[in-house]
């Protein structure tokens, strides 16, 4: 049995020949299916593992680009960088994440809160990405780190750069920067290929608006490093560029003068130039540290400006609404005589109230102010004649004098903050309440109660071009932004001073847009305004200027927060006695000197009072401060060829 | 009979070495050559110890092999039995004195090299069953008493690898088994009902698996599962292999290699790293030399003529082929990874040792193929 024969022999040979070829057939099937596979990989997905190969081989990190610096009409810089000693950690590179925290706290000054954040950032992100654990570390700190450095693994002493804010009197219109919130990538679009981890992006003001020039171009570094991480070799490196520099036309010396003037009060206080629109202060008060929004606020400070009621976040100049009082009375006194409604010489008795269909409208002095004429009116801020006067003028005649005086809409651009307030009419009333107007609103509207809405800035600009003559101008606040002033015509007039033109040569030639239909009305105003500040009985005459060089004329103006009771009315109760919630806002508007005006202002004081005891002797020091520093304005301006 | 044993006492040792197949030594020594390329490029372009002893154990077991060609092919079918427990006792020595790294129990150490007994089996089992279906007659061979001690040859070894645990290198073992058990015509209804078997206890084997085994079963069926974990072989081996392209990225130029992203690159992931250096003409030049190997083999099965020369040539050949194909079809993601070298390329004495004897005993049917065995 074990010696197979010869046949058998034989015939086994054959069996296992068949059965090999079997085999070989199958072995032939998986070479071209191997074969196939190579295809597969290395020529038809090729790209594929290259870049994947690519990406194993290749790592970047990026570099935060330095924020751009925004500086003043003079060149200083109001939103600067400075130097920082930063605490950056790589957690792959560290073995014990844990015990590292536990030992930078004992370096450091660390919460649990803080350290819980960060754990659960390094959850989400990948191990190499470095982290900041503290982006603002003190000088000891700093070296007490670096002299404890070979404990800590994958930590990194950094010396960055940061926003700083020499102080904070402009911090409103500034704006400041902070940490990138998962809401801002999901909206700001620019951020996708811009954020680095610790990048700071402004969240107001004009950090905000100029956030996608100022930010700069983010740089990085690439190494190539192998598959335990390590840095094998450095292949490129990019820079990146810094943000872009803006400059203002601000003037950081009134910036600083004007908060010290505001301080403590709730208040609003607006410059600009009446012939280019170049806006040269812009303060609101109570202000906020913005240095402490660029490293993560503090829970107690956050608390303490929320809780403020003074609203030290808000930016009054643009953001608060008040009605605007009795500086309206300067654009229903124009409205009336642009649309021939009254003559400057008609009279109105005023005896301190009128009846309308049963309702008393009372004038602010209860005595009345007997004959009165249109320069009379303004000059003593009387009510009974503005109320004639609006009556037979019509709400909706008013509306478009004002719109076109710049109430009622937004006035830069790109800030979020900014609200447009409210000039009513018929039709808006229709449109946004519901009902019908009825010609008691119309009384109110006459001298700047009711629905009436503006903003501080608004204000300041429906002066500014009263003062320049009734010509349109275009607000602005950056330097290079485009602005439709009036510099050829000024020009024009300084070197041909005794040579008038028509007005209609003159808006050809100039490309000037009036708002006025005769100037006649306009200097009509303007001589009226002159009188409330300067002679005796107007407004805010206490308060005016003997040297020509700084006489200012005004027009104050209170916005009511509460109707008077008529028992108050018959008490006689002052403002200054009234709980501070109920007292009435401020409101003074100006324009300086007189004779050949070069700046508007306007000035809010939140709960002040009257106009012209709360807001007025502000404007007085502010006007000075600005026409002192005018001959600078002007060099500068010469400098950088825009002659005025 | 009397007239084949005039034959073979008429050998001349010039005969000998002329009816040597040259094709086929020059194959392995054009891989070998290659293999150490590879293996200098494994040590970052240096000549470090990888490399050194890698030539060495080539050179070494390469001297191996051409010297047992000359050994009379009836020498390896009479001692057969005895090669193969002689394996067995060193596999069983494995289990009680050997050495364990990285969690298995896979050598014995010899002073001068650390010993793999179950690479030596993969050649014993072959030849142990090669020689029992060449003595068996072709009517007993679907017998199911004759089956009995085939089973137990095949299971024994298994189990002691299975355990050590090598599942890869166990189910090479068994390859090589079922192999000669096919050529020798068992028939195909065993193969099926053994195969049921298996499926009926796959549940009960899944239960003695590692959780790492476990989870390479799972990782293969989708890589991405773990991209970080137990899927990261076969990704980056893709990545390197792909990335290789056309040409390859140039020798020494790997960086998936070089910058360590290749695992187990000096072993098992060795054409990973040649494939990524030398590109798709590269991998199919190597290949070429594999396909050239086993049909040479192959070829001296078809030559010889005792029945015993060609179930071992066959299976050897077969065995060789799957050892190859499992390896790359491994790193191609085709396959789990389940650690089996590539022949002749990988780092590994006992792997290269069990393959030069292998090819010795068949280059051993190529001079003495007119010799009959009993």
């Amino acid at each position: 049995m074990f010696s197979p024969s010869a046949g058998n022999t034989v015939i086994k040979s054959k069996l296992i020949s068949r059965r090999m070829f079997l085999i070989s057939a199958a072995k032939a099937v998986v070479m071209v299916g191997i074969i196939g596979r190579l295809v597969s990989l290395q020529i038809n997905e090729r790209s594929k593992y290259k870049t994947l190969s690519d990406k194993n081989r290749f790592r970047e990190w990026k570099l935060a680009p330095e924020r751009g610096v925004i500086k003043d009409f003079f060149d200083k810089e109001i939103a600067s960088n400075k130097q920082v000693y930063q605490v950056h950690l790589i957690p792959e590179n560290s073995k014990n994440i844990e015990k590292l925290f536990v030992r930078l706290k004992t370096i450091l000054n660390i919460t649990d809160k803080k350290l819980f954040l960060l754990k659960r950032i390094i959850a989400k992100q990948k191990p190499w990405e470095p982290i900041i654990v503290s982006d603002n570390i003190t000088w000891s700190e700093f070296s007490r780190l670096n002299l404890f450095l070979h404990e800590l693994e994958g930590v990194k002493p950094v010396v960055s750069v940061a926003r700083m804010y020499p102080d904070n009197s402009s911090a409103h219109i500034l704006g400041y920067v902070s940490q990138v919130s998962a809401k801002d990538l999901q909206t700001k679009k620019y951020l996708k290929e811009l954020h680095v981890p610790g990048m700071s992006i402004g969240k107001t003001g004009l950090e905000r608006k100029l956030d996608e020039e100022i930010i700069g171009e983010i740089g990085f570094q690439r190494y190539e490093v192998n598959a335990y991480g390590k840095r094998i070799k450095q292949i490129q490196i990019n820079e990146g560029q810094a943000g872009k520099s803006f400059k203002t036309t601000l003037d950081f010396e009134v910036q600083k003068f004007t908060s010290e003037l505001l301080k403590d009060k709730a208040a609003a206080v607006c410059v600009m130039d009446v012939y280019n629109g170049d806006i040269v202060s812009m303060v609101s008060s109570p202000s906020f540290e913005p240095n402490e929004f660029v490293h993560g606020l503090e829970q107690k400070y956050w608390n303490s400006l929320i809780k403020n009621e003074k609203r030290p976040l808000t930016n009054k100049t643009i953001s608060g609404l008040y009605p605007p009082g009795s500086t309206i009375k300067t654009l229903v006194a124009l409205s009336a005589l642009e649309n021939r409604i009254i003559k400057p010489l008609d009279n109105f008795r005023c005896t301190g109230k009128i009846e309308l269909y049963g309702e008393k409208f009372h004038c602010w002095e209860k005595k009345g102010h007997g004959i009165v004429n249109l320069r009379k009116g303004i000059k003593r801020s009387c009510d009974v004649y503005f109320y004639e006067v609006a009556r037979k003028l019509g709400v909706d005649r008013l509306s478009a004098t004002a719109k076109k005086f710049g109430l009622g809409k937004k006035i830069l651009n790109g800030f979020i903050e900014e609200r447009s307030g409210v000039v009513p009419n018929t039709k808006w009333k229709k449109k946004f309440i519901g009902q019908n107007w009825y010609l008691g609103e119309t009384l109110h509207s006459g001298i700047g109660q009711g629905y009436f809405q503006s903003t501080p800035l608004q204000l300041c600009l429906m002066t500014a071009q009263i003062a320049n003559g009734g010509y349109e101008i275009k607000p602005r606040i950056l330097f290079d932004e485009e602005s439709n002033n009036l510099r050829e015509y000024i020009k024009f007039k300084n070197e041909n001073p005794n040579q008038p033109i028509p007005t209609d040569l003159l808006i050809s030639n100039f490309n000037l847009k009036p708002l006025f239909k005769n100037q006649e009305n306009i200097n009509l105003i303007k001589d009226a305004m002159y009188s409330s500040s300067n002679e005796p009985g107007g407004t805010s005459f206490r308060h005016r200027w003997e040297n020509k060089k700084f006489t200012f004329a005004g027009k104050t103006g209170s916005s009511q927060i509460k109707r008077f009771t008529e028992a108050q009315r018959e008490a006689e109760v002052k403002q200054e006695s009234l709980p501070y919630k109920d007292r009435d806002h401020a409101l003074f508007v100006a324009f300086a000197p007189y004779d050949d005006p070069k700046y508007a202002i306007s000035v809010l004081v939140e709960h002040g009072g009257s106009g012209g005891k709360a807001a007025a002797p502000i404007a007085k020091k502010v006007i000075k401060k600005v026409l002192e520093r005018h001959e600078l304005r002007q060099r500068a301006n010469n400098l950088i060829g825009e002659q005025v | 009979m009397f007239r084949s044993r005039s034959i073979q006492s008429s050998l001349s040792i010039k005969d000998k070495i002329l009816s040597l197949d040259y094709i086929l030594i020059l194959s392995i020594f054009i891989l070998g050559m290659v293999s150490i390329l590879a293996m200098y490029s494994t040590d970052g372009g240096e000549l470090k110890y990888h490399t050194k002893s890698h030539i060495l154990r080539f050179f070494i077991f390469f001297g191996m092999f051409l010297f047992l060609s000359f050994i009379q092919i009836r020498f390896w079918h009479s001692q057969s039995y005895i090669i193969y427990i002689l394996f067995f006792i060193l596999l069983l020595g494995v289990k009680y004195f050997g050495l364990t790294s990285s969690g298995s129990k896979r050598w014995l150490d010899l002073y001068f090299m650390n010993l793999q007994p179950s690479e030596l089996m993969k050649i014993g089992l072959i030849l142990f069953l090669a020689k029992y279906y060449h003595r068996i007659s072709i009517e007993n061979i679907n017998q199911v008493r004759f089956l009995f001690l085939p089973i137990v040859v095949l299971v024994a070894p298994l189990i002691l690898v299975a355990t050590q645990p090598d599942l890869g290198t166990a189910l090479l073992i068994a390859a090589g088994g079922l192999t000669v058990a096919w050529l020798a015509g068992v028939r195909v209804k065993f193969f099926a009902l053994s195969g049921l078997a298996f499926i009926a206890l796959l549940p009960i084997a899944i239960s003695f698996l590692k959780p790492y085994q476990k989870s390479r079963i799972l990782t293969f069926l989708n890589p991405e599962r773990d991209p970080l974990g137990a899927g990261y072989q076969i990704i980056q081996s893709k990545i390197a292999i792909g990335s290789g392209g056309l040409l390859g990225k140039g020798f020494l130029q790997g960086s998936q290699s070089y910058l360590d992203y290749l695992p187990e690159k000096h072993t098992d992931f060795i054409f990973t790293l040649f494939s990524e250096e030398f590109g798709f003409l590269g991998s199919i030049f190597i290949l070429f030399l594999y396909a050239l190997i086993v049909w040479r083999i192959a070829k001296i099965g078809n030559v010889t003529r005792s029945n015993f020369g060609k179930l071992y040539c066959y299976s050897f050949s077969t065995a060789f082929f799957i050892y190859v194909v499992v390896n790359m079809m491994m790193v191609l993601g085709l396959l789990p990874i389940v650690g089996s070298p590539l022949p002749i390329m990988s780092y590994g004495g006992s792997s290269m040792m069990a393959i030069m004897f292998g090819l010795g005993i068949a280059m051993s049917c190529k001079v003495y193929k007119d010799t009959p065995v009993n």
